[in-house]
Formats: structure tokens, C-alpha cells, sequence
């Protein structure tokens, strides 16, 4: 297990390595680069070449790459160039805000989507299952953002349930002590303020979850069918065990496995959703970074640790999952 | 079938899953399984309304130009006359959709729209569709370094997620134009038509035909060439069907984030409803509503499609 763990760790550092390579030397490669980008194209060669020397981009490439990957070690990112603060401070500002959004989808797709994905398997061909397959593709099918605005119009505009936009009514007197907001409210005993942030986060939740509680649905329902068929719960109800029984300790236990890994992969489709869906909400996470780091002039430095971040998140997260296979599954853990 | 490349860390899932599909669909070499497989498609409501959906689709965007009432760049004066940004004139007599924002007729944009965003779709999943086999096949065909690097490669293209990889690839080209978004999101899926296409061919190495036409001492490029790599293309098939509905998904998202075509006559689904139906969703939510339902229409159409091609050549499902 040890050995496993260890090579696993071995072989993300090495992708985590050649990616960042091939990210340094095509930002390099670009025509005018970070500079122009900075600067517009009107700048006057002296500017240009004051600010190319600032950021050191006059140096040999080798040079720069060396710099580079002894920042990356020691996490230093530099300068963001649009606001000019340090790239790491402007990301954990962000963080929170993403992972608090992100967590609540997760809840929501996970807590709806195996129980809903169980009930269409076992009722296998009637209306309600058919209802269910038809949902779920449709979630796969609707551009997000579409969903985002759709939910917004409805829900804030028309009807005014949910706040439009934001993570917490702006006024409210909260006290910031880790970034998130419905844990702060807690931690600091203001639960007007949880109250608030809970109910901003209620849209773009529902809106981030849609494509992995589709995915998990449809995924519970194909595996518990599958496990449905296998012998050993005819077995199970030849010994005449209660039905219950055999759902609990046969079905569900068995049927989850490949539930376990598609979640794991989901949280791709999370951090690539939580970009649309902050858009849409003004959210103001690690989403809103990105887009802000490409429109109006590239901001490199930003965008370059931003997607080492999402490398490592996507990968930690399916390694942790596929060490929870062998918690999960006995089988795993003899090979 | 983890065999040449070994264990290795990046999404690992993914690969485990595209390999799960090779094998389930990699066996559907022999002539008379795919057959079989046709006849049971024709049977299945669920494949017919998918086919039935593209078909409209494809026609819609060859005959555009027939079905269409004006010229969808065409900015007519009697719609611009009323244009303000709080208002965006509807229906009229010969504007049975109204007008979009910028006083064009709405309804032969969004019929347009099939042909550009049958072209955007197309040329991405078959841009990716080609690199992707030429990859998985050298990696299948040749093994040795040349498969773990390109196994290598497509890892690193794995790890990070597909949408994010595309905007990525976007943000990195100093200009988006129309050919950035197609190339952006083809690029996605290299790494997943090469690691289906290697597996396929893994498998049809070691299977009886291929072994038959060794023993017969056939050359080895003709083995590659007209035995292993046309029965190892029916998986790739089937996952093209279903990138096109992805591929059209992250062409929309793109154009939301403002990575899109920067042309404001191209009239494509995902940039209509990426642009401008998000912005004046409040004014005239149907400039969002129409190609939002369009889009999910054509990617549903190719996911039933696609998802009944994969069941209908699973052997499990053979009688």
C-alpha cells in the first residue's frame, strides 16, 4: 500500500513538472507576451523595454526557467500584473470562496443523486425511472451557464426568493476569520451571517451540481442494476434473508464502488463549472480569477499558478479516492 | 489491459474508464457483431430519436440557405429603428422571431446557426478524432518508447480537466479567433481518442485474426493497417458520436467567457447564447432561450445516438 501510495506521488510530480514546463515555455514562445499584453499595442519602446527588464524578461530563457521553477518550489508565483499584488495572496483570497461552492454542490449531487439513482434502478422501467433517465440527460445536455442565468431570471427576478448575485448581502456584519462564510458565522456564533451566506450559495450550488448529480444518478442506477443481476444476491434471497437486508448489505455495498471513482472524476467537472457558474453569480472565487486573469490582457503569472492548482486539486482528489477504494473495497487492498 | 504503461498517477480514473470502454466495445470487431449490432440499433426507439434529431439538424444546415427568410448578417432598418438597449423588437411581419440586438433578423440566425455550429462541432471532434488516432495507433502499433511517451503526453493532457484545459489553451493563444475554439476544444479530446484507439489495438493484437494473418506472414503494416486498425475504430466511432455533443457544449461555454469568435456576424448557437442571449436575458429572453434549446437538442440527439451505438456493440447485449 506504502509502495503504491509512494510511486503515485513519485508520478504526480513528474506530470506536475512537465506541465508546468510546457506552460513556461509556451507563454514564452508567445508573440509579444506578458509585456504587450500589459501594455497594449501603443507603448513606446522604452516602456516596453523598462518593463520587460522588471519583470526580467530580458534574460537568457534558461535563466528564467531556472528562477522559475525555484519560485514554483517555494511557492512563489510573483506579482499578479493587473493589481500588482503577490499571485499567492490573490489566490487564498479567492480560495475559499470556490471551495465552499464547491463543497455544497458536491453535497447536493452526492445526497440527491445516489438516492435518486437507487430508486430508478429499482423501479427499473416505469415511469418514474424513465422520468429520471430523461432528467439526467437533459442535465448532461444544458449548457450550465444557460441553466445559471435560467435559475437567476426565475428564482431572483421573477420571483424574488434568492439573492442575484454575490456570496453575502453586502452590509452584513460578519467577521471573516477563515474565508468561509457559513463557517465563519458559526465559528464567530453570528448566525444571521450563515443564515445569509447559506442562502446566497442555494443558486449557484444547484446550478454547479447539475452536471455531477446527472453523471451520479445515471451511474448509480447502471451499477446497482448490474449488481441486481450478479448471483450472489439470488444467493442472498434463495437463504431467504429479509429484503432489506439484502439492499443494505448487498446491493447498496457492492453498487457504490464505481460510485466512489465518478465522484473522484467529478471534481474535474467541478472546478471547470465553478468558472461558468461564477460568472454567472459574480461569485468572486478562484473562477472569477481566471476569467478576470484572461479578459483584458492576460495576467500570466496568475493564470499559470492557477492551473498548476487545478492539476494538483484533480489529481490529490482522485488519488485520496483511490486510496478510499481500499477502505471501501476488500478486494483492493490483497493486490 | 493496464499492461504497457504501466500504473501511473494521472486520472487514473479517466484512463480506467476509457479503457473499461475499449474493452466493451473493442471485441466488436468480427463483421457479423456489427451487423447485428445495426439491426438491433434500427429496433431501438431510443438510437431512432437520436438519428431523427440529427437528421433535422443536418438538414436544417445544409438547406439553410433555402429554409431561411433573409440573410442572417442582413441589419434591416425597420427592425434597428426601434432598437434600444432596453428593447429589442419581437415578432413583425417577415421577422417571425424579431430582431437580435444588433437589428438582424433573429429567426435566420438561429437557422444559420445549424451550419455553424455543425461546422464548429464537426472539425472539433474530428480534428481530435484524427490526432487521436494517429497517436493511439503509433502507441499500439510500434509499443516500446514511443508508447510511453505519447502514454506520458496524453497523462499530462489528462490532468487537467477538460473544460479547463480548453480555456486554458485559449487564454494561452494571444488571440481567440473562430479556428482557436475548434483547435481548443479538439485538443481536449486527443488524449481520449488516443488512449481508446491504443487499447482497441492492444486487444486486437493479441486476438485470433490478427494472430491467423501473422501466421499467414502477412507484412506487418498491412496487418496494422487492414486488420488491426480498422476493428479497433468502432470504439473510436462510437466516443466521436458522443464527443460532438461535448465538443458543441465547450464551444458555448467559451464564447460565455468571452473566449469565443470574435466575429459579430458569425451566427453560431453557442456564441448567440453566449453573447448576447446572456446580456439582454432580461430584455428578450428568447435571443437565450432559442439556441440554449437548440444546443441541448443537438447534444441530446448525439448522446442517444451515441450511448445506443455503444450498447447496441457491447457483446454483452448479444442474443
Amino acid at each position: 500500500m506504502v509502495r503504491v501510495i509512494l510511486r503515485r506521488l513519485i508520478q504526480l510530480v513528474v506530470t506536475l513538472i512537465a506541465l508546468t514546463t510546457l506552460v513556461f515555455f509556451w507563454l514564452r514562445s508567445l508573440p509579444g507576451g506578458p509585456v504587450d499584453a500589459l501594455l497594449g499595442e501603443r507603448a513606446t519602446p522604452q516602456t516596453r523595454e523598462l518593463l520587460t527588464r522588471a519583470l526580467g524578461y530580458d534574460q537568457p530563457i534558461w535563466t528564467q526557467y531556472g528562477r522559475f521553477v525555484k519560485n514554483v518550489v517555494t511557492g512563489n508565483f510573483g506579482n499578479s500584473i493587473r493589481t500588482g499584488e503577490p499571485v499567492m495572496d490573490v489566490i487564498s483570497r479567492s480560495f475559499p470562496a470556490t471551495i465552499e461552492l464547491a463543497v455544497a454542490a458536491i453535497i447536493i449531487a452526492i445526497g440527491l443523486g445516489i438516492p435518486l439513482g437507487y430508486i430508478a434502478a429499482r423501479y427499473r422501467g416505469r415511469m418514474l425511472d424513465n422520468a429520471t433517465i430523461i432528467v439526467t440527460l437533459i442535465g448532461i445536455s444544458i449548457p450550465i451557464f444557460f441553466l445559471g442565468y435560467l435559475l437567476k431570471d426565475l428564482l431572483t427576478q421573477n420571483i424574488h426568493i434568492f439573492p442575484p448575485s454575490g456570496r453575502i448581502t453586502t452590509g452584513m456584519d460578519n467577521t471573516d476569520v477563515t474565508g468561509f462564510f457559513v463557517l465563519d458565522g458559526l465559528l464567530t456564533r453570528e448566525f444571521d451571517a450563515t443564515a445569509d451566506a447559506l442562502w446566497h450559495l442555494v443558486l449557484p450550488a444547484i446550478t454547479l451540481a447539475t452536471i455531477p448529480l446527472a453523471i451520479i444518478i445515471r451511474i448509480t442506477r447502471a451499477s446497482v442494476l448490474d449488481v441486481l443481476d450478479e448471483d450472489y444476491i439470488r444467493t442472498a434471497d434463495a437463504k431467504g434473508l429479509r429484503n432489506t437486508t439484502i439492499r443494505k448489505r448487498h446491493v447498496l455495498r457492492n453498487a457504490l464502488l464505481p460510485v466512489v471513482t465518478t465522484i473522484g472524476l467529478q471534481t474535474g467537472a467541478l472546478l471547470a463549472g465553478a468558472v461558468l457558474t461564477e460568472k454567472v453569480y459574480n461569485w468572486g472565487g478562484l473562477g472569477t480569477l481566471i476569467t478576470d486573469s484572461i479578459s483584458g490582457g492576460r495576467d500570466y503569472p496568475v493564470l499559470q499558478a492557477l492551473i498548476l492548482l487545478a492539476a494538483v486539486v484533480f489529481i490529490v482528489v482522485n488519488l485520496l479516492v483511490d486510496l478510499s477504494y481500499a477502505v471501501i473495497d476488500p478486494r483492493v487492498r490483497v493486490q | 489491459m493496464s499492461g504497457i504503461g504501466g500504473i501511473s498517477t494521472l486520472a487514473d480514473h479517466k484512463r480506467r474508464r476509457i479503457e473499461e470502454l475499449t474493452a466493451r466495445t473493442s471485441e466488436a470487431g468480427g463483421v457479423s457483431l456489427i451487423r447485428d449490432a445495426g439491426r438491433r440499433l434500427l429496433r431501438n426507439p431510443t438510437a431512432m430519436v437520436g438519428a431523427i434529431i440529427i437528421l433535422l439538424f443536418l438538414i436544417i444546415a445544409i438547406f439553410a440557405p433555402l429554409v431561411a427568410p433573409h440573410d442572417p448578417v442582413q441589419r434591416f432598418p425597420e427592425l434597428t429603428k426601434d432598437l434600444t438597449v432596453d428593447s429589442i423588437p419581437g415578432a413583425t411581419a417577415g421577422h417571425p422571431l424579431g430582431s437580435d440586438p444588433l437589428g438582424r433578423d433573429f429567426a435566420s440566425r438561429m437557422i444559420y446557426g445549424a451550419r455553424q455550429t455543425l461546422f464548429v462541432g464537426v472539425l472539433a471532434t474530428f480534428i481530435g478524432l484524427l490526432f487521436g488516432v494517429v497517436l493511439g495507433a503509433i502507441a499500439g502499433a510500434v509499443g516500446g518508447w514511443l508508447d510511453v511517451l505519447i502514454m506520458r503526453l496524453t497523462d499530462v493532457m489528462l490532468a487537467l480537466p477538460s473544460l479547463l484545459l480548453a480555456i486554458t489553451l485559449v487564454a494561452l493563444a494571444s488571440r481567440s479567433t473562430q479556428w482557436t475554439v475548434i483547435i481548443a476544444v479538439a485538443v481536449v479530446n486527443v488524449p481520449i481518442f488516443a488512449r481508446l484507439l491504443r487499447g482497441s489495438m492492444l486487444a486486437q493484437r493479441e486476438s485470433d485474426h490478427v494472430l491467423a494473418a501473422r501466421a499467414l506472414g502477412v507484412r506487418r503494416r498491412d496487418i496494422v493497417l487492414r486488420h488491426m486498425l480498422p476493428n479497433s475504430l468502432t470504439a473510436v466511432i462510437v466516443q466521436a458520436t458522443l464527443t460532438f455533443a461535448v465538443a458543441i457544449l465547450d464551444a458555448a461555454a467559451l464564447s460565455f467567457l468571452g473566449l469565443g469568435d470574435p466575429d459579430i456576424n458569425r451566427a453560431e448557437w453557442g456564441l448567440m447564447l453566449g453573447v448576447d442571449g446572456v446580456r439582454y436575458f432580461e430584455v428578450r429572453p428568447e435571443l437565450a432561450y432559442l439556441p440554449a434549446l437548440a444546443i441541448i437538442f443537438v447534444a441530446l440527439g448525439f448522446t442517444l445516438l451515441g450511448e445506443s451505438m455503444r450498447e447496441a456493440l457491447d457483446p454483452k447485449n448479444r442474443r
